[in-house]
């Protein structure tokens, strides 16, 4: 067992865990962070993507210690309040998700997706991006649509700060 | 329609919490004194299982207990069942062998659960479950079809000689064969509809909680149907009769037919947490996905098509051998045969049709509904029969279509089914039109010159939906009738809850049925409360697939709101001094025509449950409750086209258009029903050129991940171009006929005959990966 301290979401968190516990199993056993998903446990369908230091990241993929230190933060994390971050409006607005089991990941990815390309988002860009994330609902179709409605609005919102 | 009614496409009340990280899956609800369980599986295909030793393991620290399939077996949990009888042409009944939720003797496939550890956490159980020995003796196996039915193949039932569940047929087969003597032409294909993964992305979970004061069990459970869940696990399994058993199937991340069924898990940690005295909770992993999870479709078919000189289909035959897996699931036995074979009509007018259906037993996981069950697999064959057909035939494959469609309706066809209503013309012009059809040529001369291989691919599906009637499904061997419940509550206040059987695992119920109640008394989506998916809140229900909750299930709401409409206009009439007949249902308010009198549903509520003031005779209260089961089937049909280039060095296909044009009837929300077929045509592409369950030949799996399993992504699929063509179904008072699955059953096909189209070779088999339809250009 071994204590690791991080911030998460912007509050500071002492969690003690065993040395093999992974970051997306401290978030959802220990922090009841439950938003953060597990599909399928090879680091391939995304839906336990969080920010770490403010870029996107399988939490499957990390030991919790090694997160140590860091700013995690969670689908929980990303809304001021009430009022929505613009990629979640974007995907309620567009019908980017059906189950909602992939959407957290694919949200926080394609925040990550927007921040590295600003505004030189094109749909073929966006449809590479998301390869590491796997979503069986939608056919991708409004996710490529809200993620690319979204830049638009970030652009506008960075531009308004 | 107002800004919130019927055909509005209005955003998901339940986005909110997804989006937000609020969901409630299984796998976030945690109860006091938890424990974890870990599944021990078999890792052979085909074994006796001799002893099992978990005296280490019971020894390891936060252990609770191992329980093995003897001990279940000596506990009397009954066997899982299948559902739905089907009768051999000679009129025996099929020949099933049992299946224990843990193998007591034999395990019949990779991934059969023999025990279970459980243990205070996740890590502990799974620590102590490589502690725990299991002594087999392996067995020959088998997990071809074919093989299996081969003299001297391996045994897996002494219930079912030479492993063969049925020898099923439909149809007129001396009608048949005078069609081919008669034939101007015929069309023959050998066709492999291939084995695939439901992969939704939850994982399948369960929480079971024993009460022992009260003799009370509570099931959390990624449940498409948790009223069926309940009876299953009343009626059949010996767990708990009805009132003693709550199943809550909270937000659930996906489901496609997979999520139907009554899974041994589920079976194991109810029996489990009695035993045990505490909370048990199972979360499978991804390749539990791929061992346990019921898969979809694995037909192998030869099919043979005859036509007269004026290139007009006289007969059809069809011989399918089905593989099962290792065991029966619940409702498998129907998928091959009457959601299948009864389909085989397609949009054609087929005089005589003739199929057979061998059911068959192998050393797989078992197989059972998976979007579109049976009818992907019939679409799929005609489609690409008319196709190659029309290559042969040297005609235009539209044009083959269009004069062999049935236009007049109703239209009986030979296989059972009577389509109520469609126009196939118009969603194939529709298409054709969207794609610019007469264009191709033009196009695939310029693809040509630039090196690539352009094809065009056409497909007209059509299913039948919305599954009930309970009558008709009753006399093809179901076991359960397929109607549908609703209750609609008005409190005092006028808010309303809608209790429904259905349930949503993506589809937006709580936005698309709470539109229904919005239209008809003119107030907000945000009055009205859809509640599914607990046992304890809604009386009874037969859940979510085969399309239905659209033409069953809000049909079922309509019902119980007529009735409140009733009753609330009795009351309005009484407290307006006005004739019933009078009363008109407004943005809200009850008003009586000609005046300017009326009443808000609010104070109509409320009167009706301060009973100061009620007509004589009145109950006081304003719910009501329907049950609906529907006179037919519904029949969504329609036309997808594929437009797709081939690289002929690599193999590698791109696609440059997908256009769909649907018939669904009315549409209740538009975007909903996009959605859902986008998720469909990705469901079917990825059947077409990806997605493939393969098993070696010992009957080991070897795409148990999504390492080895090919999941559609976003950079294999485009984006695409839907339209909607109308006619309305007659079976029901909405004229909804379902979406969910259309997308699924169509697309397949529309890929296949574009690639085949593109490299002028039809031998082609799914899914068309890069190496094979480098092959299939190359030959070798």
């Amino acid at each position: 067992m071994s204590q690791v301290q991080l911030t998460v979401n912007g509050k500071q968190a002492a969690v003690e865990v065993e040395d093999r516990t992974l970051l997306v199993h401290l978030l959802r056993d220990h922090l009841n962070l439950t938003g953060t998903h597990v599909g399928c446990d090879t680091s391939q369908c995304g839906a336990c993507v969080v920010h770490i230091d403010g870029r996107a990241v399988k939490s499957c993929t990390v030991l919790a210690g090694q997160a140590a230190g860091s700013n995690v933060t969670t689908i929980e994390g990303i809304a001021r309040g009430d009022e929505l971050h613009p990629m979640q409006a974007a995907f309620r607005d567009n019908h980017g998700l059906q189950c909602g089991f992939c959407t957290p990941g694919m949200i926080m990815s394609a925040i990550d997706i927007v921040n590295r390309h600003g505004g030189m988002l094109d749909e073929a860009t966006v449809r590479h991006e998301l390869e590491g994330n796997i979503c069986r609902c939608t056919g991708y179709h409004n996710i490529v649509k809200a993620v690319l409605d979204a830049a638009g609005r970030m652009k506008v919102a960075q531009a308004a700060e | 329609m107002g800004v919130e009614g019927i055909g509005a496409s209005v955003v998901r009340k339940e986005d909110k919490r997804f989006i937000t990280g609020k969901g409630r899956y299984v796998d976030d609800v945690k109860l006091l004194g938890m424990t974890h369980a870990h599944f021990i599986r078999s890792p052979h295909p085909h074994a006796k299982v001799k002893s099992i030793d978990a005296s280490a393991a019971l020894k390891m620290p936060g252990v609770v207990a191992v329980l093995n399939g003897k001990e279940l077996v000596d506990d009397k949990v009954g066997n899982l069942i299948c559902g739905w009888m089907i009768h051999s042409k000679d009129g025996s009944p099929m020949k099933m062998g049992a299946w224990p939720a843990m193998a007591p003797e034999t395990v019949r496939f990779v991934g059969q659960a023999v025990a279970v550890v459980i243990a205070e956490t996740k890590n502990l159980a799974r620590d102590a479950a490589e502690a725990v020995v299991v002594d087999y003796e392996e067995l020959k196996a088998v997990a071809d079809v074919k093989a299996a039915i081969a003299p001297g193949a391996p045994q897996l039932h002494p219930e079912a000689p030479g492993n063969q569940v049925y020898d099923w047929a439909l149809g007129d087969e001396a009608a048949v064969k005078d069609a081919f003597a008669k034939a101007a032409n015929m069309v023959t294909m050998e066709l492999t509809n291939n084995r695939l993964v439901p992969n939704a992305m939850e994982p399948r979970a369960a929480i079971a909680d024993y009460d022992a004061a009260e003799e009370h069990f509570t099931l959390y459970t990624t449940s498409q149907n948790p009223h069926v869940a309940r009876l299953v696990l009343s009626a059949f399994y010996n767990i708990a009769p009805e009132h003693k058993l709550r199943v809550i199937a909270p937000d659930v991340g996906g489901g496609f037919g997979s999520k139907i069924y009554i899974y041994p898990e589920e079976m194991v940690a109810l029996w489990a947490s009695k035993k045990i005295g505490r909370p048990v909770k199972w979360t499978g992993d991804r390749t539990e996905s791929f061992l346990t999870d019921a898969h979809g479709r694995d037909h192998i078919t030869k099919a043979e098509m005859a036509f007269d000189k004026d290139n007009r289909i006289t007969g059809l035959r069809v011989k399918t051998y089905a593989n099962f897996g290792g065991y029966m699931s619940l409702f498998s036995s129907s998928v091959p045969t009457y959601l299948y074979a009864t389909l085989l009509s397609g949009q054609y007018t087929i005089p005589a049709i003739y199929a057979e259906v061998m059911g068959v037993y192998t050393n797989t996981t078992p197989v059972d509904a998976y979007r579109g069950a049976g009818r992907p697999e019939a679409s799929y064959l005609l489609e690409r029969m008319l196709e190659t057909a029309a290559r042969q035939l040297k005609v235009d494959p539209a044009e083959l279509r269009k004069k062999n469609f049935i236009t007049q309706f109703p239209h009986q066809t030979p296989v059972i089914m009577a389509y109520d209503a469609g126009d196939f013309n118009a969603s194939l012009d529709a298409a054709m039109k969207a794609i610019d059809y007469a264009g191709f040529a033009g196009r695939k001369a310029k693809a040509k010159a630039e090196g690539k291989l352009r094809g065009i691919g056409v497909s007209c599906y059509i299913e039948a939906c919305g599954i009930a009637p309970s009558k008709a499904v009753g006399s093809l061997g179901a076991g359960v009738g397929l109607w549908e419940s609703a209750e609609v509550r008005v409190n005092p206040v006028g808010t309303i809850e809608v209790l429904t059987g259905s349930h949503s695992h993506g589809q937006g119920h709580e936005t698309a049925f709470a539109q229904l109640v919005a239209d008809r008394l003119g107030i907000s989506i945000n009055q009205i409360q859809i509640v599914h998916g607990d046992t304890d809140k809604v009386q009874f229900g037969m859940g979510t697939y085969g399309s239905r909750s659209a033409a069953v299930g809000l049909t079922a709401i309509l019902k119980a709101m007529e009735k409140v409409e009733a009753k609330a206009k009795k009351i309005a009439a009484h407290q307006l001094e006005a004739s019933e007949a009078d009363i008109v249902i407004e943005g809200g308010e009850f008003k009586v025509t000609g005046t300017d009198k009326k009443i808000a549903l609010p104070m109509v509520a409320l009167a009706a449950y301060t009973a100061h003031n009620l007509p004589d005779g009145m109950e006081p209260g304003l719910k009501e409750s329907a049950f609906y089961d529907p006179s037919n089937f519904t029949f969504p049909a329609g036309a997808y086209i594929c437009e797709l280039e081939v690289d002929p060095s690599t193999g590698k296909t791109s696609f440059v258009n997908f256009v769909a044009a649907d018939d669904f009837g009315r549409l209740i929300n538009p975007m909903i029903v996009e959605g859902q077929v986008h998720g469909g045509l990705a469901q079917g592409i990825g059947q077409a050129l990806l997605e493939h369950a393969l098993y070696d030949g010992n009957g080991q799996p070897v795409t148990a991940s999504f390492m080895d399993y090919t999941m559609p992504r976003a950079d294999d699929l485009p984006s695409f171009k839907l339209s909607h063509t109308t006619t309305l179904c007659p079976g029901n008072p909405l004229g909804v006929k379902g979406c969910g699955e259309a997308g699924a059953i169509g697309s397949s096909a529309a890929v296949i005959n574009a690639i085949t189209d593109a490299i002028g070779n039809n031998a082609l088999e799914m899914p068309a990966t890069p190496d094979r339809v480098w092959h299939a250009i190359h030959g070798a």
